[in-house]
């Protein structure tokens, strides 16, 4: 669902369904490529839209390799640094980590990049699981030249060029009927 | 939706439907992070949380203090045995001078009906009621109603029998609100001495049987008799009440389905229930008080989430 104020924005696709496939396999392979069979990696989706990006990635991994990869979800909610900044609480989703990430390689996977800030609390909200051996990021879409904080991701989708104004919305095939990632701008004169 | 409907929590007589589900929605994921490993999260770690209670207890007071411990808050403890109430302090008085210590909520229990919304009326900080005289308890009614809907599935259209010492019970009056808000049936099982004359008009059934209130019920919620707070004789012996109005295995495995046992405690084993049904798997007491942890966070963090900033 789009939020009233950006109906009056322009519209623009920068993955269509195609594309946004071949993004996803690449994604795959680079991850595979450093992390073998994932006997030592977990990987971690963050709520509430980088755990689809991960459930795609873990069939499409888990249909690659041909055994099971672990994977878990992961809320930042009482992790942000902007609590009582805001006009409401945000609603927190579920965390499922079922497993202990001390000594393991963690894989933290969201679908924008933007300021950093959500992962900067989702670095936080994982030692809650343990110390792990080493973390590292992938961004379906790095909003890059958007940061608030020193935080780079080390596997990304897209790289874009975006303004804050701006907005950037991954869609899904299973919640929004087509896979493809969206850019609004807002209207030079609106 | 997403943000509470009130600015204190003194009852759930104030709540809506919509508040008491919110509510539990964060206490759900109040409830994953007590059983991480790690069981603290910090987004309260600038505020402040004065527990004052001016009457004895044990669970709320650690549950409370616990919950606020979880979330970061800095907390400040104030029972009134040992301190200037008894020299003579006026509440407001009190809890002003606890409030000039730069204090962003309060924790109170008080003996006296009220006591939580008089002290909300009149001061900055947010009040949370841990319980005030016979009037509510309004924590404790959201984690029983928590714990039913976790056993359950959920609370609307369940039945709940409330047995025992209503009339000075705020533990019951607060959970016929929260209960019925959530489209539950109840009921108030007890002597007659013990049931409040006018109970009906809250629209909840009333019955001095025990058997017949279990055969209706899902859930038995079993209250204490509040000896403390009864100045005179309302049934001949614990003894006599125990016979009539205590929870034995014996009447439970007679009845054709598994009802659900609760207990706000604390329990007087062998007189509102017995140590076999205290202690069966048809019991959640000690889920209740797992869950009391979880419930508080979420209140704490919503109201908190009210605060502003200086």
């Amino acid at each position: 669902m789009i939020p009233s104020i950006f109906v009056s924005m322009e519209k623009q696709v920068i993955l269509n369904s195609r594309h946004f496939e071949l993004t996803l396999n690449r994604l795959c392979y680079q991850l595979i490529e450093r992390h073998h069979d994932f006997s030592d990696t977990v990987l971690i989706g963050l709520q509430p839209r980088g755990v689809n990006v991960l459930a795609r990635l873990k069939s499409q991994l888990e249909a690659i390799l041909g055994t099971p990869v672990t994977c878990g979800n992961l809320d930042i909610t009482f992790y942000r640094d902007d609590f009582r900044r805001r006009e409401r609480p945000i609603i927190p989703s579920a965390t499922n980590i079922d497993f202990v990430i001390e000594g393991k390689q963690v894989v933290l996977i969201d679908d924008v990049l933007f300021t950093g800030r959500t992962i900067r609390s989702g670095l936080d909200a994982l030692l809650a699981f343990g110390r792990p051996k080493k973390v590292e990021l992938l961004a379906l879409i790095d909003r890059r030249f958007n940061r608030d904080l020193p935080i780079q991701a080390d596997y990304v989708g897209k790289s874009v060029d975006t303004l804050s104004t701006e907005r950037v919305s991954v869609e899904w095939k299973e919640i929004e009927g087509e896979d493809k990632v969206v850019l609004f701008t807002p209207e030079a004169n609106g | 939706m997403d943000n509470l409907s009130v600015e204190h929590l003194t009852g759930i007589k104030d709540l809506t439907r919509q508040d008491i589900e919110l509510i539990f929605k964060t206490a759900d994921s109040f409830k994953e992070v007590i059983n991480r490993p790690i069981k603290k999260v910090p987004s309260l770690r600038d505020i402040t949380i004065a527990n004052l209670f001016f009457e004895n207890s044990t669970r709320t007071k650690l549950s409370f203090e616990l919950a606020e411990k979880r979330l970061s808050a800095d907390v400040i403890n104030f029972s009134a045995s040992g301190s200037s109430v008894k020299k003579g302090e006026t509440l407001i008085d009190t809890v002003n001078n606890i409030l000039s210590m730069k204090v962003d909520m309060v924790v109170m229990r008080h003996p006296n009906p009220g006591a939580a919304k008089f002290l909300s009326e009149r001061i900055s900080a947010k009040v949370v009621n841990a319980g005030d005289g016979t009037h509510e308890h309004p924590t404790q009614a959201l984690l029983d109603a928590f714990s039913i809907r976790e056993r359950l599935g959920s609370v609307e259209g369940k039945k709940v029998v409330i047995v025992g010492d209503i009339l000075h019970s705020r533990v019951a009056l607060s959970n016929i609100y929260c209960l019925q808000k959530l489209g539950a049936e109840v009921m108030v099982c007890g002597p007659t001495t013990l049931i409040p004359k006018y109970i009906h008009e809250l629209g909840v059934k009333v019955e001095h049987n025990l058997r017949a209130a279990l055969e209706w019920c899902d859930v038995a919620n079993m209250l204490r008799i509040q000896l403390e707070r009864q100045d005179i004789k309302y049934f001949p012996s614990l003894r006599e009440y125990s016979m009539q109005f205590g929870l034995n295995k014996e009447i439970l495995d007679s009845l054709d389905k598994e009802i659900i046992v609760m207990h706000p405690g604390p329990i007087n084993r062998g007189v509102e229930i017995t140590s076999d049904v205290a202690d069966s798997k048809q019991s959640i007491i000690l889920q209740q008080v797992e869950n009391g942890v979880a419930v508080r966070m979420a209140v704490i963090y919503l109201l908190a989430a009210k605060i502003e900033r200086h």
